[in-house]
């Protein structure tokens, strides 16, 4: 996965946000990298630092939250140090960015056309007929119905689903190489649902592009993702190919996760959970973070958090990892 | 919309009838005009003749139907103080307000916004905070104090500007205006500064705060996140977003700013209406008030029309019977 260059890598990248009460740190040296053409499925639980990662690569941190440390490589270019003038040629141009709720990401008052064609004349050298036809076949290309026609409609005359699908259709208006989803589907219903990753899992297949999908819906990544990150308290916990992590989790913490999550094959088995909750950022544990709901925690777990190790396709932060012989379940 | 215009111009009429009948029961208690028609030296005779020739010894609806019957044709009756047609008097007074509150009325709202959304925008400099400081001044102080802090110092001390009248003004016929001259232009600056001072202010900080929530909404995120210019997300994506609630403010102070230029018009002497309803109620004259509340009531009629208007046009989602 190291040639050619990937999509996106992250170094040890940390974000941070100080407060009145001392700095925290919701993005702890996170690595990882997205070749062309595949999908990184990032989980964790709400404040997991999940779509702060995925802000952070776009530039689009809340002040005052920032990158404190690391680096972020867009095709083997740094970015995450320019000027906000050439992040904003990057953005929409090379990195596109879908958000969880398509209804209130479109602009009430201007037309889903003129909103298209706006981001096009941004990023490309076409005219401004072109880029009306550009955005046509847009819509088109995310399954709008009768598109020519639905240019001039304004976003309250479409349904959830259908917005969603404006809003892809406007983040990779001007062919990013790189997707950031973050929990596109959580506000839809659950058959638009499938519709919307469906579509984006073709989209990324057929442009060849990469693609960092960020949800808590384990049934989604499985469905999508080639690879999966799992992310605590802002720290990876785990990353690997979607079967290992879903099988054959090493760390704890995913365990836990998965065991979970319903399957329909589980039958009515009743659901196991991991005691207590995330801690919050202020207040994080010394050591590994997940050390006090960890059944395998030992003393050394308290102490120092172990940096990701292991294979490149299997790393896990722990001690005690649990090994592909054991029985997982 | 047309269905809806007309619905709308027909709840206007219902109200200009009723501010009319609120004024008229309100003329019972200003005094009694005869007091200022006649001299000292009358006769209970006199006194009779005149109040039946006024139609004053009618029941008021009586005098609120006639008022009604010849104002739809245009005529206002006589003036009893100046005894001239109170619409000529009106019609030749009108420019200087007009004019007056045009330029107060663009002034806060140009300023106003522009003031609004660098605020908004530049949030935390010292120069918007500078500005916010400032505009306490414009929203506490009252009017005519303000009027009198600007004469004292631009018009007293300086000696840059004038300080009362309208300067010299250029007669069209139907119209005389003071843009036409030097001493027109600069007689308006100090007066129209006084007059839309308030409304810049509120306009201002009502554009500030409605930009800094449309700034927090997901749109204007997605927007940043295609990597649209700063000048796009501001202006095309954000302001338009505040533009409802600052049409509806903006609507209704622009008819203060007619309404109440009375205040502006006393401090400068200004030769408009309001000065001249002012001296109608110290004469008890009744025509000139009715005409002048009249007036001021089309007004605030007509801006609300308009201003119903605009958020259709502003804002699609209130297009019920649009396309299809």
């Amino acid at each position: 996965m190291t040639n050619p260059t990937p999509v996106l890598t992250l170094r040890h990248l940390t974000v941070d946000i100080p407060t009145r009460h001392g700095t925290l740190r919701p993005v702890d040296d996170v690595s990882w990298e997205v070749a062309a053409g595949e999908i990184l499925g990032v989980v964790g639980e709400s404040g997991a630092g999940k779509s702060m990662t995925g802000n952070a690569v776009i530039g689009l941190l809340d002040s005052p939250a920032h990158i404190s440390g690391g680096e972020v490589l867009l095709e083997g270019q740094r970015i995450d140090d320019l000027p906000l003038r050439e992040m904003r040629r990057i953005r929409g141009k090379r990195i596109g960015m879908v958000f969880q709720d398509p209804l209130t990401s479109l602009n009430p008052l201007l037309t889903v056309g003129d909103q298209l064609t706006e981001t096009i004349l941004r990023h490309l050298p076409v005219s401004e007929s072109e880029a009306r036809a550009r955005a046509v076949r847009g819509l088109d290309e995310v399954g709008i119905p009768a598109a020519k026609d639905r240019m001039g409609a304004y976003p309250h005359e479409f349904s959830g689903g259908m917005r969603q699908r404006v809003v892809i259709a406007l983040a990779l208006c001007a062919e990013p190489t790189l997707l950031i989803a973050d929990e596109p589907t959580t506000a839809l219903d659950v058959s638009v649902q499938a519709q919307i990753i469906a579509l984006l899992k073709r989209l990324c297949r057929e442009r060849g592009m990469a693609a960092m999908l960020v949800t808590h819906d384990m049934g989604v990544i499985a469905e999508t993702a080639d690879r999966v990150a799992v992310m605590y308290a802002g720290r990876l916990a785990e990353i690997g190919p979607v079967a290992q992590i879903i099988s054959h989790p090493r760390h704890p913490y995913t365990d836990g996760l998965m065991a979970s999550t319903p399957a329909a094959s589980a039958g009515h088995a009743r659901l196991r959970q991991i005691p207590g909750n995330m801690p919050r950022l202020g207040n994080l544990p010394h050591g590994c973070a997940f050390h006090p709901r960890c059944p395998r925690a030992q003393d050394i777990c308290r102490h120092d958090p172990r940096p990701v190790v292991g294979e490149v396709d299997a790393q896990a932060a722990c001690y005690f990892p649990i090994d592909a012989s054991e029985d997982a379940a | 919309m047309l269905a809806y215009i007309i619905r709308r111009v027909f709840q206007s009429i219902v109200v200009l009838l009723v501010v009319g009948l609120v004024a008229f029961a309100m003329f019972r208690f200003v005094g009694d005009p005869i007091e200022q028609l006649l001299g000292q030296e009358r006769t209970v005779q006199d006194v009779e003749r005149l109040r039946e020739a006024l139609g004053l010894n009618d029941p008021f609806p009586v005098q609120y139907f006639d008022f009604l019957v010849r104002a739809v044709q245009g005529d206002f009756g006589i003036s009893y103080r100046q005894s001239r047609p109170v619409a000529e008097i009106i019609l030749e007074r009108a420019p200087a307000t007009l004019e007056l509150a045009l330029v107060s009325g663009l002034l806060a709202l140009v300023v106003g916004i522009a003031l609004g959304v660098f605020t908004a925008i530049r949030r935390d400099g010292w120069a918007a905070n500078a500005i916010m400081s400032a505009s306490l001044i414009g929203v506490s102080l009252p009017t005519f104090l303000i009027g009198i802090l600007l004469i004292y110092v631009f018009g007293v001390q300086l000696r840059w500007l004038p300080t009362f009248g309208r300067g010299d003004v250029v007669d069209l016929g139907w119209w005389t205006t003071g843009f036409l001259t030097p001493s027109g232009l600069k007689s308006l600056i100090l007066p129209s500064i006084t007059l839309g001072l308030f409304q810049m202010t509120l306009i201002m900080r009502l554009v500030r705060s409605e930009m800094l929530e449309v700034l927090r909404q997901d749109y204007i995120r997605f927007a940043r996140a295609r990597g649209l210019s700063a000048k796009s997300v501001n202006f095309r994506h954000a302001l338009k977003n505040t533009m409802v609630p600052v049409i509806t403010v903006t609507g209704l102070q622009l008819g203060a700013i007619i309404a109440f230029a009375i205040i502006t018009e006393t401090v400068f002497q200004w030769p408009g209406v309001g000065l001249l309803f002012i001296n109608a109620v110290q004469f008890v004259d009744i025509p000139v008030m009715a005409a002048y509340l009249m007036l001021i009531s089309v007004m605030f009629v007509l801006i609300n029309l308009i201003v119903d208007i605009l958020y259709v046009w502003v804002d699609p989602r209130l297009r019920i019977d649009g396309r299809h």
